[in-house]
């Protein structure tokens, strides 16, 4: 197993949802190889603490976004900052927690992909034969974060606010190696955006934790409602995410056979390489 | 109006689910907070099913607990062709009965170590899934002898019972939480079997045939 490459040691990263550890009191969890476990510090403090189990030193603990972030180097970096989750019309939630055994790296490229809608996310985020992903632009942007564009997808059932099929516009962006979110418009406002960021938790090279924190307007949703659509479409991706073989993201752009639809995984890849971001990755060879 | 008290991503919620759908009834539904917030561990909750367990189901001013004791209740009311739930057919209902508490040890097992693996159930995950392998051997062995009798279902009529319904969702989640189906051909044969029931709807983490 690869060392976590310094990017990654020394950036936040959510560990636990806060709704998940009021319901423990403490939870033990893994990071990048590292044994850790948050918890509450005393009841109703809203105060977390977090540490290592193996040599028990205090790590660094912030709460934003419904969940605990912690890291186990010297963050250089604030937690990605989301302007869009500030609005006051919008109900904001995590999606609940749910561990994958595939890199976090695979985690976060099936999320930027429209391609597998029909087919995994069958009479919610696509159906057929509304298959084909039209052309779309990718960017990285100057604050060196990827940027995909003028995305269109028609959807049966695009969001839990949904009552019927339509023409749903998506952008995406890749803030962190781990870290990436999606707006989509709005079924009822659809000149304004939903926005879903999924924070990834590296636990080893193959296996991660997918934390999802929803931003919806709020048109009479509910906490419940938001959660079960999110769980049940995350639900959908785990086992194609598990039977990919390797379970490593190859950076090699020759690894595996692109479409034209693939444009944000191969510039995520691309970007990925640049980063110097190996683990949970098989580097492309020299 | 029938109400059940449902998680998404629970294979005995499912099953309620799945019979509903085939029977053609419908239902409302109450999405329970069960991850990450535990609400079926809630005070009010624990009203409704002192065992903090979903699913619940209410019919009217009835309401009922436990999965395999909902099957038996929906398809002995409302099944008007008397298939799922064959009353009067006393070895058909025996054999069910057997059945439904089987299920039971699959959810004690395969489920527990999917539950572990995917939303952090605290369990010995490596004990559960090697517990599967026990109900496992013997479903896969008895499914291969009904084939041989030229049966394709759990119990003796040439039909699906609720007993399939029942055995069904966590043997098809099993992967979820490690525990291989490769070994049981006959079990493969027959989840594909049950993802072909007209009618027949999927959950999340079930592939359709």
């Amino acid at each position: 197993m690869a060392e976590p490459d310094p990017i990654l040691v020394n950036d936040w990263h959510a560990v636990v949802e806060l709704d998940f550890l009021a319901s423990r009191g403490s939870f033990e969890t893994v990071l990048l190889g590292v044994p850790i476990e948050i918890a509450e510090s005393g009841e109703g403090s809203g105060e977390v603490r977090v540490s290592r189990r193996d040599t028990h030193a205090p790590l660094p603990a912030r709460i934003r976004y419904g969940h605990v972030f912690t890291s186990i180097g010297q963050p250089n970096r604030d937690i990605v900052h989301f302007p869009e989750c500030h609005e006051a019309d919008r109900i904001h939630v995590t999606g609940g927690s749910i561990a994958v055994h595939v890199s976090g790296l695979r985690a976060v490229e099936n999320f930027l992909d429209m391609g597998h809608f029909p087919f995994v996310h069958t009479d919610y985020l696509g159906v057929e034969p509304h298959t084909e992903v039209e052309p779309y632009e990718v960017t990285v942007t100057e604050e060196d974060e990827i940027l995909a564009t003028k995305c269109r997808f028609f959807q049966p059932l695009a969001s839990p606010s949904a009552d019927g099929g339509m023409m749903v516009d998506y952008e995406y962006r890749v803030a962190r190696p781990y870290t990436v979110c999606l707006y989509k418009s709005n079924p009822i406002e659809p000149e304004r955006w939903d926005f879903i960021v999924l924070f990834v938790q590296p636990v080893s090279e193959e296996r991660c934790i997918a934390h999802p924190y929803l931003s919806y307007l709020a048109h009479n949703l509910d906490n419940e409602t938001n959660r079960w659509f999110m769980q049940l479409i995350f639900a959908q991706d785990k086992p194609i995410l598990e039977n990919q073989l390797p379970k490593r993201l190859p950076l090699d752009p020759r690894a595996e056979v692109p479409a034209r639809s693939d444009a944000s995984s191969l510039s995520y890849r691309r970007w990925l390489a640049a980063q110097g971001v190996t683990y949970g990755a098989i580097p492309a060879a020299a | 109006m029938i109400r059940l008290y449902d998680y998404v991503l629970s294979g005995n919620c499912y099953k309620i689910r799945l019979l509903l759908s085939l029977l053609g009834l419908e239902w409302e539904t109450r999405w329970i907070d069960f991850h990450p917030k535990r609400e079926h561990k809630s005070e009010w909750f624990l009203g409704l099913n002192p065992l903090g367990q979903v699913p619940v189901l209410e019919d009217g001013d009835f309401r009922l607990r436990d999965a395999q004791a909902i099957l038996v209740y929906l398809a002995a009311k409302h099944d008007e062709r008397g298939r799922w739930y064959p009353a009067g057919d006393p070895r058909t209902l025996g054999e069910i009965a057997q059945w439904l508490a089987f299920a039971d040890g699959i959810t004690a097992t395969a489920s527990a170590a999917r539950l572990h693996d995917g939303i952090f159930f605290e369990l010995d995950a490596d004990r559960a899934r090697a517990g599967a392998n026990a109900p496992f051997r013997v479903l896969d062995e008895h499914l291969w002898f009904q084939e041989q009798e030229g049966r394709e279902w759990l119990c003796a009529p040439g039909h699906p019972t609720i007993a399939d319904l029942a055995c069904f969702p966590y043997v098809a989640l099993s992967e979820e939480g490690g525990v291989s189906r490769l070994p049981y051909p006959a079990i493969r044969r027959w989840t594909d079997r049950v993802k072909r029931i007209p009618g027949f709807i999927p959950m999340s983490g079930v592939l359709v045939a």
